[in-house]
């Protein structure tokens, strides 16, 4: 705090430490980013408890995004949510302040226009998050305004998981189990915010609200919205509630509700997918685990086991890797990342994205995941394998930047910790497994209605050959009007060619990472990384440092 | 190359007690020199050697160059920097005759593989005993002109003679040049790893069994192999093989493969009983017919893509020596029957990785007590192991842990 202000009202003086009480009242801001809802939101919570005055607002800026191209499935999601927030606050007397600018510029305006004493906003573990949140920080200081900032994004305090690993994020997913069974228990979701909670809390909104301040249109915002589409993934908080329930409905239905196995109609859109409403925060995944313990209590009268929460803790182990990590997201200057030589071409990569690849199932997920902004983990480790260590031997940085885009559900953390996973660039477990762009698909769908549902050029081909529509007969090619080539490309890549090469890569990869000397291929992935030493340093190609090293040497040389 | 310092530190010793303090450096002996700058890395060397002319000559002395790995890639197809031109210059003039080791590192441009090949040319001095060029992603060796890359690499062949390792995996090598190869080296070749090496004939690997008897390790794919050339690598002048190392590579469906005959094998194990076998397969289901029939000798097996249940029973029947087995997928019914068959048979077996396959749960159990502790590697996917009336997944991990002698976890994949 630098510098104190002082008021004259009426003969006294006030003077305050970064605090402007007395007449001027309690004026609070909350700051909404992600944790889009009313339920478990105790940075709300809290900073409406003695509050004269409070705004909600939300700041439409470049840092959404992150890289600058973000898909329109993911902006319409936004706006759904941001829609049913401001329903919601509706209700409560209130409304939601959309303010567009960068939070740097637009808080200092702010403070001093609606004469802010108070701020409030979710905790932000993501290394970005914390470093934006460092800058606003400081402009609150200097304005006087106290921040009241509460973890809900995440079931734990992902700098308490790393203090009890002795100052180490956990390595492995194993490890973090540990850790976190050590930890204390997850704290209960505070209270939903209903008028009760309000009590003597004013909302000051003005008349021309839905003009300055309301939620814009995908059109606004500068997006075709193409025809009157039915969002495959309806964003906001009501729905998110409403598909919670749903979801504990199927999974004690279910036999084996916490192993699930996979079946066809998995892939396609689920009516109880929860993930992208707990990526933009329209579900507290505190609320989310304590539901799911209330019900594996009441249907099988137990204690529940670690992995009922796998997708809750998988996506917190995710969270904790990244946040000291600004690096996280790249190969080069990432401690965890293994350095692999991965092949540049624009065009391959191309191909991939736009699902013109040519395997009908690789096609097939990323027409889906362009069209609808969500794919099932298995069909994104199939197109993830196929683009890097699998096929194309193309860098996940890629496959990352290409999924922030199109994905709804794509968390900084998640999106890089799933395409290092994936890749084998991280998180050191076998590398051995290959998922073949036809077989694999064919085993799962074998009559192929994934396929036919997206690519509508193959809809009639023969579940025969629909996998692999270049080993089709001419005649059938001919009869079904799709010739391979023409209609549809032919494959991209040689398959057995490619995977055969690949693997060999991959090994030597390992075996230099690991120092294993001998024949066997599952040797090679090192054992006990927690011993501290950052596991990419072992053969590790510095790609920044050569060309100066070398010139330098050079010229030396030359002397 | 180690230098024992102990005497030429008692006679530093007696120098420094003799003279000022100013003068030691300069007087550091050349043993001891190049003894120190062997730990620093290269710019460091380099940066000391412009102190004095002393250590400048020392920074010149053969046994610092005598390894060289040339990274070479351009930005438009790599993320990695490559060794500096002039820096390569530099090399070829002054130090081209002290290189022994070399290697070559190349991204997917035909530019790369072709300066390579540029550099190779123009090693006619040096005697060198490893050479390795390495694609690190696809093999743009196979697009520089067949008879540029044979020439460049016959330079090599030629003005070395005691080529000890050699790989040169991914490239347009061809029979001729390798007879080069063998007129030159036979006496010092030991290493050779050639795979997918297409423009090779069995007759070509052939003459380079015949005449080269050093030879322990060679790598080739399937369609090299022959019966000839196991028995000319067991014939009585040729040395024990250490590993042999064989792709069996499908382009496309419904490929051909020839037999090998079991006495072929039989007298490799007679010869050197000690050799590895190592596998890899990358078939299609129905192109598996030649193998696995008889016995043989397999120790490494690795199968790239699907393979059914009825090969792994199979395997489980021929293959006595089998220490590694990798399944990358295998379909949907269960490989119960196969894997007690194999934890039976293959009394070697300490490695074994399962990908898209399924295991129950009770016969996955008795596999791993059957092996008991010789399993040291024990990589199997989540989703292989179905829960049965005997043990649930949770349970399995305690059982499996129990019988191993350590704590056993199956892989995992991050889905939900």
């Amino acid at each position: 705090i630098t510098h104190r202000h002082r008021q004259y009202r009426g003969g006294r003086t006030y003077i305050t430490l970064g605090h402007r009480a007395g007449d001027m009242g309690v004026n609070t801001i909350h700051w909404f980013r992600k944790g889009l809802r009313l339920h478990d939101n105790p940075s709300l919570r809290d900073s409406i408890q003695g509050a004269d005055t409070l705004r909600c607002v939300y700041i439409l800026d470049p840092w959404f995004a992150g890289s600058c191209s973000v898909g329109i499935n993911r902006w319409r999601f936004l706006l759904h949510c941001l829609k049913d927030l401001d329903n919601s606050l509706r209700k409560l007397n209130s409304r939601l302040f959309i303010i567009r600018g960068q939070p740097t510029d637009v808080f200092p305006r702010l403070f001093k226009k609606w004469q802010i004493t108070h701020m409030s906003y979710e905790y932000d573990s993501e290394p970005f998050g914390k470093e934006r949140d460092a800058a606003i920080q400081k402009l609150a200081c200097k304005a006087g305004v106290e921040t009241i900032v509460r973890i809900s994004h995440t079931l734990y305090d992902p700098s308490k998981i790393i203090e009890l690993n002795g100052g180490h994020h956990p390595l492995t997913y194993k490890r973090f189990q540990d850790v976190i069974n050590r930890m204390d228990p997850v704290q209960l979701p505070a209270e939903t915010i209903t008028l009760e909670v309000m009590k003597k809390c004013a909302m000051p909104i003005s008349e021309d609200h839905d003009e300055r301040f309301g939620v814009p249109t995908l059109e606004e915002l500068g997006f075709d919205a193409e025809g009157p589409e039915i969002a495959v993934w309806p964003g906001g908080e009501t729905e998110a509630l409403m598909r919670l329930e749903l979801h504990l409905e199927k999974m004690a239905s279910m036999e084996n509700c916490e192993h699930p196995r996979m079946t066809a109609r998995s892939l396609l859109v689920s009516p109880t997918g929860l993930t992208p409403y707990l990526h933009f925060g329209c579900l507290s995944c505190r609320l989310f685990y304590f539901k799911l313990t209330d019900l594996y209590r009441k249907v099988k009268n137990d204690t529940p086991p670690f992995y009922l929460y796998g997708q809750l803790m998988l996506r917190e182990f995710f969270y904790t890797t990244a946040t000291n990590n600004p690096h996280f997201d790249k190969m080069d200057g990432n401690p965890v990342c293994i350095q692999i030589p991965w092949d540049r071409n624009p065009k391959a990569l191309a191909k991939w994205a736009e699902g013109k690849t040519g395997f009908p199932w690789i096609d097939a997920i990323m027409t889906q995941l362009r069209q609808e902004g969500w794919i099932h983990q298995v069909a994104w480790s199939a197109v993830a394998c196929f683009l890097t260590r699998g096929n194309l031997w193309i860098s996940w940085e890629e496959g990352m930047k290409a999924f922030e885009e199109m994905l709804i559900d794509s968390d900084w953390s998640v999106n890089a910790s799933c395409w290092m996973w994936f890749s084998c660039s991280s998180f050191l477990e076998s590398f051995f497994e290959s998922y073949c762009p036809v077989e694999f698909g064919r085993r799962l769908d074998p009559n192929g209605d994934y396929i036919r549902h997206y690519l509508p050029l193959l809809r009639s081909f023969p579940a025969r050959y629909i996998y692999d529509p270049w080993n089709a007969p001419e005649e059938v090619q001919k009869a079904e009007k799709c010739i391979i080539g023409v209609h549809y490309p032919k494959p991209m890549v040689n398959h057995t060619m490619a995977s055969c090469i690949n693997m060999e890569r991959m090994k030597q990869i390992y075996q230099q990472l690991s120092g294993h000397r001998g024949l066997g291929l599952l040797a090679t992935v090192p054992v006990n990384p927690n011993s501290g030493a950052s596991t990419s340093q072992v053969g590790r190609v510095n790609p920044g440092a050569n060309q100066v090293r070398d010139l330098k040497l050079s010229l030396l040389l030359c002397k | 190359m180690k230098v024992d310092v102990n005497p030429i530190c008692s006679s530093v010793e007696k120098k420094v007690a003799s003279e000022s303090p100013d003068s030691n450096w300069a007087r550091l002996p050349q043993e001891l020199l190049l003894h120190i700058f062997q730990y620093l890395p290269l710019l460091d060397r380099a940066y000391a050697s412009q102190v004095c002319r002393g250590w400048n000559q020392a920074f010149h002395m053969p046994e610092l160059w005598r390894c060289f790995e040339f990274e070479l890639n351009q930005p438009a197809s790599s993320y990695l920097k490559a060794t500096h031109p002039d820096l390569i210059k530099q090399i070829i003039k002054r130090h081209s005759n002290h290189l022994q080791y070399v290697s070559f590192k190349v991204d997917s441009s035909t530019e790369s593989a072709e300066a390579a090949c540029d550099i190779l040319s123009q090693l006619v001095n040096c005697s060198l005993k490893t050479l390795g060029l390495i694609s690190t992603a696809r093999p743009s060796f196979m697009e520089v002109p067949k008879s540029h890359f044979i020439s460049a690499l016959t330079v090599v062949f030629v003005n070395s003679k005691s080529l000890s390792s050699l790989k040169i995996d991914d490239t347009p090598v061809d029979d001729p040049s390798l007879k080069v190869l063998v007129a030159n080296n036979s006496d010092t070749l030991k290493l050779l790893k050639m795979s997918s090496c297409p423009h090779v004939s069995p007759a070509g690997i052939l003459c380079v069994a015949d005449q080269c008897h050093g030879l322990r390790e060679l790598a080739l794919n399937y369609h090299l192999l022959s019966d000839e050339l196991l028995l000319a690598l067991s014939s009585e002048k040729h040395v024990h093989l250490e590993h042999l190392r064989i792709d069996v590579v499908s382009e496309n469906p419904g490929q051909h493969f020839h037999t090998i005959k079991k006495s072929s094998w039989d007298a490799m194990v007679r010869h050197s009983p000690k050799f590895n076998l190592v596998m890899y397969f990358f078939l299609y289901e129905d192109e598996f017919g030649p193998f696995f029939i008889e016995e043989i000798p397999v120790t490494h097996l690795y199968f790239g893509r699907s393979v059914s249940k009825e090969v792994l029973g199979r395997v489980g029947l021929h293959c006595p020596r089998l220490v590694e087995l990798v399944v990358c997928a295998n379909g949907l019914r269960p490989l119960d029957e196969e894997l007690i068959r194999i934890a039976k048979h293959c009394t070697q077996l300490s490695a074994i990785g399962l990908g898209e396959c399924e295991v129950s749960c009770s016969a996955f159990v008795e596999f791993v007590k059957m092996c008991g502790r010789r399993l040291s590697q024990l990589s199997i996917m989540e989703e292989v192991l179905i829960p049965d009336h005997k043990y649930t997944l949770d349970e399995i991990h305690w059982e499996v842990s129990k019988h191993l002698g350590r704590v056993w976890f199956p892989d995992m994949m991050p889905t939900w």
